[in-house]
């Protein structure tokens, strides 16, 4: 999926938020996304810019036009996008927290206890606000 | 799509200096391209010759597929704004009561909303006006002809960064209500680079660059980092401009960057960013014959 190459063209990163408010549920199966003019005049970006980003989702299979009303999220698009970002979980989180980690000589036992630690601050905190 | 501006061979000399050396490029409707460049690169003199305001010396300029100059047809479905542009002896309700009569696709409601969001007082003399509101006058002439091709040469003089904001966020609506070709020669160009689907570079009366916007981002990266990881992480490819700092060295890289390469500069401890519009333009005037002029995708 090249929805979430770094440091891309704009209109892919503007394609990345999209499925991100796809994939957090935001935007449902099945509703509308923004037109390439909303997201033109929400984002500043050239019109084409955002058709784009609204073609390369519609080439992903994430969303489907319909003649004259607009693109909508297509069945299974959260689901799919909950797949592919776990895939890259990894790569994009693990990855770095380890290498930083070992360039301050700390070990995986530490960065494991710090990530428990964090987790269970978070559920606080999460409980709290609910 | 159809060739609103097609020119060619085209050349500008003003006694021993060459404005303008070669120049060719044809702009399409609906675009809204960015024409960057130094101070005396010729931009305001390709915009010019555009609108049909001064002769080319050689080559062929076309606008709606005829010579723009003193072409009556052709002027009036075209505009050019200028950062000093005069007035004669008028006050601002006149000078928009004129363009209205001039400029066939005129919106005189856009006018009056402009008018107010500029805070304009209609019966100001032109010339009695502030800097800023002369610039802002130009905008609202610019944006409610409407014109099929409307050129705008530095339109912020004088303007701070909301007053500017508002009209990049004015002509986006209003392009995107009436797409037409907008060209917009600007030294801002980061500031208005989102908005830019193409943009054309001129160095000393030359087109060093004219690409697409998209293709361009991320055509070229500045990489930081111990000098002897970033000779190892650019070796093979073209790079712009070496500096050092102590055992720190900073180049700029031309061409895309995979996974694997930001997995090297992860392990050899160095720093990517992308090279903004601005950057990439300074570069290709330095150096045109560099990878950059051909960053263009197919």
């Amino acid at each position: 999926m090249q929805l979430y190459e770094d440091g891309g063209p704009i209109f892919v990163r503007i394609a990345g938020e999209l499925a991100d408010r796809i994939a957090d549920g935001a935007v449902g199966e099945g509703e509308r996304v923004a037109s390439s003019n909303e997201l033109a005049a929400f984002y500043r970006v050239n019109p084409a810019t955002a058709a784009r980003s609204l073609t390369l989702l519609a080439d992903e299979g994430l969303v489907e036009k319909r003649r004259g009303v607009g693109m909508f999220v297509v069945e299974g698009a959260r689901e799919r996008l909950v797949a592919a970002r776990r895939r890259r979980f990894a790569e994009r989180f693990v990855r770095p927290l380890v290498v930083e980690a070992a360039r301050l000589g700390m070990g995986a036992d530490e960065v494991v206890g710090l990530v428990r630690d964090e987790a269970a601050s978070a559920r606080v905190t999460a409980g709290g606000g609910a | 799509m159809s060739a609103v501006v097609s020119v060619a061979g085209l050349e500008r000399r003003y006694r021993d200096h060459r404005a303008l050396a070669g120049v060719g490029f044809e702009l399409e409707s609906p675009c809204i391209a960015g024409l960057v460049g130094r101070n005396g690169a010729g931009k305001t003199t390709l915009l010019r010759i555009l609108a049909g305001q001064e002769l080319p010396g050689a080559g062929r300029v076309h606008v709606f597929g005829a010579a723009p100059l003193e072409n009556d047809a052709v002027l009036r479905r075209m505009i050019l704004i200028r950062e000093d542009q005069t007035y004669p002896d008028l006050r601002v309700r006149q000078v928009i009561a004129s363009a209205a009569l001039l400029y066939p696709r005129w919106d005189a409601e856009l006018a009056r909303t402009l008018l107010d969001a500029y805070e304009l007082p209609p019966a100001r003399q032109v010339k009695k006006l502030s800097r800023g509101m002369r610039t802002a006058l130009g905008i609202v002439l610019g944006l409610a002809a409407r014109a099929e091709l409307t050129l705008f040469d530095e339109p912020y003089a004088g303007l701070d960064a909301v007053a500017r904001t508002f009209f990049y966020d004015q002509l986006l609506a209003d392009y995107t209500a009436h797409p037409r070709c907008i060209l917009l020669s600007t030294h801002l160009v980061d500031e208005a680079a989102d908005l830019l689907e193409r943009v054309l570079v001129l160095d000393r009366g030359r087109l060093v660059l004219d690409t697409g916007t998209d293709d361009l981002r991320g055509a070229a990266t500045a990489v930081t980092g111990p000098a002897g990881g970033v000779e190892r992480f650019v070796a093979g490819r073209e790079t712009l401009g070496w500096r050092t700092m102590g055992g720190q060295t900073r180049t700029v890289m031309l061409g895309r960057l995979d996974p694997r390469d930001r997995e090297l500069a992860e392990h050899l401890r160095l720093r990517l960013e992308e090279v903004t519009l601005q950057q990439l333009a300074v570069l290709a005037a330095e150096r045109p014959e560099s990878g950059l002029t051909t960053a263009r995708a197919s």
